[in-house]
């Protein structure tokens, strides 16, 4: 099998391209990874690819991923926060694989925030 | 940090956070040195030679929100402990550069580990930055750079699933191998 070359995007892009039609805009969901070094250190790659995995599988268009730093709570990394459409966002702590599933099947996708992963709710904010 | 593409994966989360627009890493493995060197450059905010001073002292930081910051530390650390050092220059409103220096067949040199995943994880929260990711050993030579995949892309987002996982596939049959 030949290794895969840049130019071969192409064919995927226009496939992307077609679909996009079709798609929602906006972004209903959006969940934000902690990747401070703390949460690096503590696995943040592994979640952060767990979600994009997830998004893959359920091929969902309005779900934003991104990435923040440190949150100032290090010691209960690795984080994300999940941000629902109008409902307050939901600080998840102590992540894993198994963890990001259960959250991305209850709350992502229906609305249901796991309580037993949650920190708090609400938004640290920086002065 | 179990590797070195974590600690890669850190560093340019700091050039992101300082505002940065272009990154470039290099991964340069030269065994007839037995080098490794790891430079990651940035179009940041950059520093002035105060923070330059003290940017791998631990309890130094620019953040508000702790007191400590520990991912240049980390990084000397483990260039450090294989013979080799860190050096970090820097210029306000210009960029920084921090170039990371280990002995390759050092026992405590820590595997490059998964590039792709690191590359892959910036573009998917940070779709706006222009990364180019250069890599070099005695037999070969490769780059990628974001430029090349927007080129085709044109008005898909970069953190688009499909283009995200293309990126990481052709990353993972072209950069793992040759690193180990």
């Amino acid at each position: 099998m030949t290794k895969l070359k840049i130019e071969d995007l192409d064919k995927i892009a226009e496939d992307v391209r077609r679909k996009m039609t079709i798609r929602e805009g906006g972004g209903k969901v959006k969940i934000t990874v902690h990747m401070g070094t703390c949460g690096i250190a503590a696995g943040a790659r592994t979640v952060m690819s767990a979600f994009l995995n997830e998004i893959d599988i359920h091929n969902i268009k309005d779900v934003i991923i991104t990435t923040s730093g440190c949150a100032g709570l290090c010691s209960k990394e690795p984080m994300a926060t999940v941000e629902y459409g109008e409902q307050a966002p939901v600080k998840y702590i102590e992540l894993n694989e198994t963890k990001v599933k259960k959250i991305f099947d209850d709350h992502v996708l229906k609305g249901k925030f796991v309580q037993e992963y949650a920190l708090a709710i609400g938004s640290e904010r920086i002065q | 940090m179990e590797d070195l593409s974590l600690h890669i994966l850190d560093i340019a989360e700091n050039s992101i956070n300082a505002g940065a627009k272009n990154i470039e890493i290099a991964i340069i493995e030269d065994s007839s040195k037995d080098l490794l060197t790891i430079e990651i450059k940035d179009d940041g905010k950059g520093m002035d030679a105060d923070t330059i001073a003290n940017v791998t002292n631990p309890f130094f930081t620019t953040r508000t929100t702790r007191r400590v910051g520990l991912g240049l530390a980390f990084l000397e650390e483990a260039a450090n402990s294989t013979g080799g050092k860190l050096r970090v220059e820097s210029e306000l409103t210009t960029g920084t550069k921090v170039i990371a220096e280990f002995q390759l067949s050092h026992i405590d040199r820590k595997p490059v580990g998964n590039i792709a995943d690191t590359i892959v994880m910036i573009l998917a929260g940070n779709p706006e930055i222009n990364l180019r990711y250069y890599q070099e050993n005695n037999a070969s030579k490769f780059l990628f750079d974001t430029n090349d995949v927007k080129k085709i892309t044109n008005e898909i987002k970069i953190n688009s699933i499909e283009i995200l996982k293309f990126i990481r596939q052709y990353l993972e049959e072209n950069v793992n191998k040759i690193n180990k």
